[in-house]
């Protein structure tokens, strides 16, 4: 007997066909089967009242640490897959600092194993660059791929030398997988606890001056244009950045970037407004009103092509402590999309479209996955959200193992309600209002 | 004189001073600061009397936690406690052992559970001293925060100005030094800024990022611009403990060009004021003539350093209560 589920009523926005508007979903066995504007209900369907609410295509989130093997404490596949789930992703791609780092297949295997038994969403791992992460000897790029491994990254630390990520390149290409690099001049950063400006020097902290950044991002155009391989910067977070990455595209040349919630959201100010709240500190640091302008500016021109929380779970250890010693990184899975629709759809500088772009088809194009859509013969993988609720995010409730959150506290408007992945309901959030699920 | 114990000062009104915690002079008011100094005025008179000890904060446990070597600042907390009859604790916790020993708040947490009425903290990380307000009831008062703040530095500071200059707008402050590393520098551009007078910042480039340009502050790095007409000159330490090797080529080229020399206190005013918060690097920023010349009040300062930390100790423990 066949696994129907008809979702009635709501809006798909599916950029990949261009559609935007109310139509039925029927999922038969975890397959899209149908799509159109008034379906029937065939037998022994559970239906889902979608009425008001947006139906899209599965969300993925191209950049989170789950911790997993090695520091099962901050988190676990299973964990952070279900954090996942709860913000609304049908799929993550993992970063390759765990331990052991996922530099050799057995790794990669190891993670795709283990997420196939115990996660809750799609699982993509993200192999390492350089072995151990150490910026010298390049990976088995190719096996690893066969493996599963869908882009590389030394993500955590910048590849330092220009040689080597030349040649990380060059290698690349016979794998039809992209370099992710996260770009911070070390040398420039080193011993610093946040962006450096006005508020680092009013708080005392050592500074990472936001050219750390730049300097590594014109770097890495540079070398994409001489190997002719793609290379995507992780979390941009300065203007100088963005500006970089919109000119090698004007260029033609094969840069792809992303950008994190936090950056779009807080700036350094912060930091000083919540005297050295440790859960405002991470790498790439906070940086000014400007830099946040730049990139919710980049979000909506297509510069950026995709949004990332760059999920990096801290043991409480870790950051109850002096900010200078704290370590960098927030949580970000079940507040990304939140904060997306809050602070960029609600306000007006993005279109939902849009937003559903940069979390379903960017982050796809730059994985080289299959483009989500909501068409009959793919996978169910669907995010359905309720851009209006106004619901409270309360880190205690976090269904990651890990707290280290700025966004304890706050409220948004609109999240995501229903995670859909291969036809199955992973997710569905506390129901604001009777009578939107029924069973007929 | 002798054998009095009743402070003179009326301190049933210390006037404005609602906090519970002294972290950093840059959220204080103007009336805040004025009242810290009036308060710490009338201490000081305790402190030139046969017996120098008056009972205003007897009961009350100081506890004195210093995670950076400090003789100076700790002594004179100490002693501005007892001399109000606190009973003092100190507690010095070497910096190396942070890594391997007991946490920063299992450190606090365990002072908490000692249940101290107050908390001298000084601490080589800019924020412990916030750090340390989420986790305990005590008043906190920051004794040297990284390259924070120095609160009752620039408040001795004042109190020496304004004796020796009767005031404490329409000067010319110029502060010369480390600015970017020094906690000093932070507190007194804040203070001087709120009571009205210009500071000047002087210091190598490298030591002197163009954001300071972004403060209340005229910005220099010639050494004659910043003296030109000053009427107070705060030499900084420089923090040779730091690694600022790459910050400027030699010692001798840093005292040529931002020593404090007997030739260039020329530049400034008549009278002017020579301060230095101590440690000195004698021959590096500042020529021994001066420091011990007629100009300097550097001794001053560390006299007036028990009758600020006096009133402050006395109005967070002592001014609410009674």
């Amino acid at each position: 007997m066949a696994n129907r589920l008809l979702i009635r009523g709501g809006r798909v926005i599916d950029p990949a066909q261009d559609l935007d508007d109310v139509r039925d979903v029927l999922i038969e066995d975890g397959v899209i089967r149908e799509v159109a504007p008034r379906l029937p209900t065939p037998p022994e369907t559970t239906v889902l009242e979608a009425r008001g609410l947006i139906v899209a295509p599965g969300f993925i989130d191209m950049h989170v640490h789950l911790r997993e093997p090695g520091e099962e404490d901050k988190e676990t596949i299973e964990t952070g897959t279900r954090a996942a789930a709860a913000g609304g992703f049908t799929a993550v791609a993992c970063m390759a600092n765990t331990n052991p780092v996922n530099d050799t297949a057995a790794v990669t295997q190891w993670i795709l194993e283990r997420a196939r038994a115990v996660g809750v969403v799609r699982v993509y791992p993200v192999a390492a660059v350089t072995r151990g992460l150490q910026g010298q000897e390049l990976t088995e790029m190719g096996e690893l791929a066969d493996a599963g491994a869908v882009a590389f990254s030394d993500d955590g630390r910048p590849i330092r030398s220009a040689q080597v990520l030349r040649c990380a390149l060059e290698y690349s290409r016979i794998t039809d997988r992209v370099v992710i690099d996260h770009c911070e001049d070390p040398d420039l950063t080193q011993g610093g606890a946040m962006n450096e400006g006005y508020y680092s020097s009013l708080l005392g902290l050592p500074g990472m001056p936001p050219e750390a950044e730049a300097i590594i991002v014109a770097r890495d155009i540079f070398l994409a244009r001489r190997t002719e391989a793609p290379v995507h910067i992780a979390h941009v977070s300065t203007r100088a950045a963005v500006e970089l990455v919109r000119w090698a595209k004007q260029k033609g040349l094969p840069v792809t970037a992303e950008a994190t919630p936090h950056h779009f959201t807080l700036s350094d100010r912060a930091v000083y407004e919540r005297p050295y709240d440790t859960n405002l500190k991470m790498n790439p640091p906070l940086r000014t009103e400007d830099d946040v302008a730049a990139v919710v500016e980049g979000l909506a021109d297509g510069t950026i092509d995709a949004i990332a929380s760059d999920h990096a779970p801290h043991r409480l250890d870790d950051k109850r402590v002096e900010f200078d010693l704290a370590a960098f990184g927030v949580i970000g899975l079940e507040t990304a999309v939140a904060l997306a629709l809050d602070r960029l759809v609600h306000t007006g500088r993005l279109s939902l479209r849009r937003m559903v772009e940069l979390f379903t088809v960017g982050p796809a194009r730059v994985l080289r996955l299959p483009t989500p859509t909501v068409a009959p013969g793919r996978p169910a993988d669907l995010t359905l959200i309720d851009p209006d609720q106004t619901w409270t995010y309360r880190v205690e409730a976090s269904f990651s193992r890990s707290r280290n959150s700025p966004f304890d506290g706050w409220t948004f408007r609109g999240r995501a309600v229903q995670t859909i992945v291969g036809g199955r309901v992973v997710f569905e959030a506390p129901a604001q209002q009777e009578g939107r699920r029924g069973r007929k | 004189m002798t054998g009095r114990t009743e402070p003179t000062l009326d301190m049933t009104s210390p006037g404005q001073w609602h906090r519970r915690h002294l972290l950093a002079i840059e959220p204080l008011s103007r009336e805040e600061i004025l009242t810290v100094l009036d308060v710490a005025a009338a201490m000081k008179e305790i402190s030139q009397r046969d017996v120098k000890k008056v009972p205003a904060l007897r009961g009350k446990t100081v506890v004195l936690l210093f995670f950076e070597p400090s003789t100076r600042t700790r002594t004179s907390f100490e002693i501005a406690a007892k001399r109000l009859s606190a009973d003092t604790v100190s507690f010095s916790v070497s910096t190396s052992s942070v890594s391997k020993g007991e946490t920063f708040l299992d450190t606090v947490l365990n002072i908490q559970a000692m249940a101290p009425d107050a908390i001298v903290v000084r601490h080589r990380s800019a924020g412990a001293p916030y750090f340390i307000t989420n986790y305990i009831d005590a008043c906190v008062i920051n004794a040297g925060d990284g390259s924070h703040e120095h609160p009752t530095q620039a408040l001795l500071d004042a109190m020496t100005v304004r004796e020796r200059l009767g005031r404490l707008d329409g000067l010319k402050v110029a502060i010369v030094g480390d600015i970017l590393h020094s906690r000093v520098a932070r507190s007194n551009v804040f203070l001087w800024h709120k009571m009205g007078s210009e500071v000047w910042v002087c210091g190598p480039p490298t030591l002197l990022p163009p954001v300071f340009r972004q403060w209340p502050v005229r910005v220099t790095y010639r050494l004659e611009e910043a003296l030109e007409g000053a009427d107070v000159i705060m030499v900084l330490r420089l923090q040779l403990e730091r690694h600022i090797s790459l910050r400027f080529p030699s010692i001798r080229e840093y005292f040529q060009r931002y020593g404090l020399t007997r030739e260039r206190l020329k530049y400034a005013k008549e009278g002017v004021l020579i301060m230095h918060p101590g440690p000195m690097n004698r021959g590096i920023e500042i020529e021994s003539e001066v420091a011990d010349g007629p100009y300097s009040v550097i001794l001053y300062q560390v006299a007036n350093g028990i009758a600020v930390r006096m009133a402050v100790l006395y109005l967070l423990l002592g001014g609410a209560t009674g």
